[in-house]
């Protein structure tokens, strides 16, 4: 499993990268492999507002629709629209090509509540099946 | 419960598939990924691991074993070498399972039933079948693979030789492979020229190595059997048919023969014309977003019936399902809106099937 570091983790599969007041978000690598060809992407719209570990948007694969929590707070400052129209990016490049929004972020403390990358890996060890 | 594993595990393994519980088995869901599984069937040939459904000879003369009251389709009109698809009802006229039946001689045939009802089918067969005939279940030691796509009669020759260009949809033979006369039938599940394979379990193993040998065939899992026959329209046992269900509401009356007795047979046609007032129906959704199972109906605020099966389709690249809908809202072309939560998908209901190009019959 591809677990960049410099990127926060939560524990349902979502990633950060924090640079400064402006956060990129997404799913990773763990999220998008297990599961298997995504199919549909619904994103906020630039302007919403999204809180930490509610949900913020939905993906479908061939099989299932899950729902995708925020893992920082913030307002929304863009989408990206090419995961809209080609899903597929997001399996192919989870945390390049395939990132979801831009927030700008509120609360610079919720950090604490996530992973970065070396307690990630440890949490998807201890939780393999 | 624990899950059954079938002889091809490790093999599954090795090939880098995903595995999850399917109908109390422990099955490869995909390898690739179900989309281009799905598509390489469509255009050249997949192999399936169906060692999990379940296998039944009965051997003894149609009327007198009684076989012919089990399932609902006309057993009698049957020539040996063929197959036919058909009900079993319980008393109140339920579906039990749906089978396929072999007319292997007069005296000999094969039911081949879904892998989750297997005890439950076969309990039900011996509690009326006649005490005199002779019924084995032999699901725990026969193994079935299938091949399936427009390639498959090719990939067969080339094994086996050019009888089997002969065999037409929904006939039987045995062909020699791997020293063994062995049952192939011209069937499947997808929509595409194909042929399901049973051999003994010993050299299930042998067979599927031998038939990926081939660069035309890969491995399919059942993540894309099932995008494949909903692209098709063919019901799945335990979810758009069940107990709950008749062959009529289903929209499957070419199966059920009236002209002949069958257990469940007055409840049946009871409920038919009480009107069961709504028909198992296909939609296609506008955008790529999919229906899912037990997604609401609605025709503008009226809830008018319920989400059975949905996928995302392949083939097509937008989001298909079947579900029950009330008379008089199915027709095609009818605007519908599927909901769940917050979710609103707008859909319109279509014929079926969705996928037009299936080469099964050709």
């Amino acid at each position: 499993m591809n677990v960049p570091t410099g990127l926060f983790y939560t524990k349902e599969h979502e990633w950060v990268n924090i640079e400064g007041k402006k956060v990129t978000m997404g799913i990773d690598d763990y999220a998008q492999s297990s599961l298997g060809d995504i199919t549909f992407i619904e994103l906020p719209k630039v302007g919403d507002v999204c809180e930490q570990f509610k949900q913020f948007a939905t993906v479908e694969s061939v099989k299932a629709a899950s729902d995708v929590y925020a893992p920082l707070s913030g307002k929304i400052i863009k989408v990206n629209e090419e995961v809209q129209n080609s899903p597929e990016i997001v399996n192919q490049s989870p945390y390049e090509n395939g990132w979801f929004v831009v927030i700008e972020l509120s609360d610079e403390k919720e950090k604490d509540n996530l992973m970065d990358s070396t307690a990630y890996q440890k949490y998807l060890e201890e939780n393999k099946e | 419960m624990e899950l059954k594993q079938t002889i091809l595990v490790e093999e599954h393994k090795t090939l880098g598939a995903k595995l999850a519980p399917f109908g109390g088995w422990f099955m490869p869901i995909q390898y690739s990924g179900i989309i281009a599984e799905h598509k390489w069937t469509r255009n050249s040939c997949s192999v399936f691991d169906i060692c999990h459904m379940g296998e039944f000879i009965v051997r003894g003369e149609l009327q007198a074993s009684c076989l012919d009251k089990l399932v609902t389709s006309d057993l009698a009109g049957m020539s040996c070498g063929s197959c036919r698809y058909g009900f079993m009802l319980d008393q109140a006229g339920g579906i039990i399972d749906d089978v396929i039946v072999y007319k292997i001689k007069e005296d000999e045939w094969m039911l081949v039933v879904n892998a989750a009802t297997i005890d439950r089918d076969f309990t039900h067969i011996k509690n009326h079948i006649s005490s005199q005939v002779n019924i084995e279940n032999v699901s725990d030691t026969l193994g079935k693979l299938d091949l399936q796509g427009p390639d498959s009669c090719e990939v067969l020759k080339k094994i086996i030789g050019d009888d089997i260009a002969k065999l037409k949809y929904y006939k039987f033979g045995y062909f020699p492979m791997m020293g063994e006369q062995i049952l192939i039938s011209r069937t499947g599940y997808t929509g595409e020229r194909g042929y399901e394979l049973y051999i003994s379990n010993e050299k299930i193993v042998d067979l599927w190595k031998l038939l990926l040998e081939d660069d035309r065939v890969k491995p399919a899992g059942l993540g894309a059997r099932d995008t494949l026959r909903l692209e098709m329209c063919y019901p799945l046992y335990g979810q758009d048919i069940d107990k709950q269900s008749s062959p009529f509401e289903a929209g499957l009356d070419k199966f059920v023969d009236l002209s002949k007795e069958f257990i469940g047979k007055e409840e049946v046609l009871k409920k038919k014309e009480d009107s069961i007032g709504k028909k198992l129906s296909c939609f296609m959704t506008q955008a790529r977003r999919a229906p899912r199972h037990n997604y609401k109906i609605y025709n503008k605020d009226k809830e008018i019936g319920v989400v059975t099966s949905g996928s995302f389709s392949p083939s097509l690249s937008c989001g298909i399902g079947m579900g029950y809908i009330e008379l008089g809202y199915n027709k095609a072309g009818t605007e519908i809106v599927l909901k769940e939560g917050n979710i609103e998908i707008e859909a319109k209901v279509v014929e079926k099937p969705f996928y037009k190009e299936g080469t099964a019959r050709r």
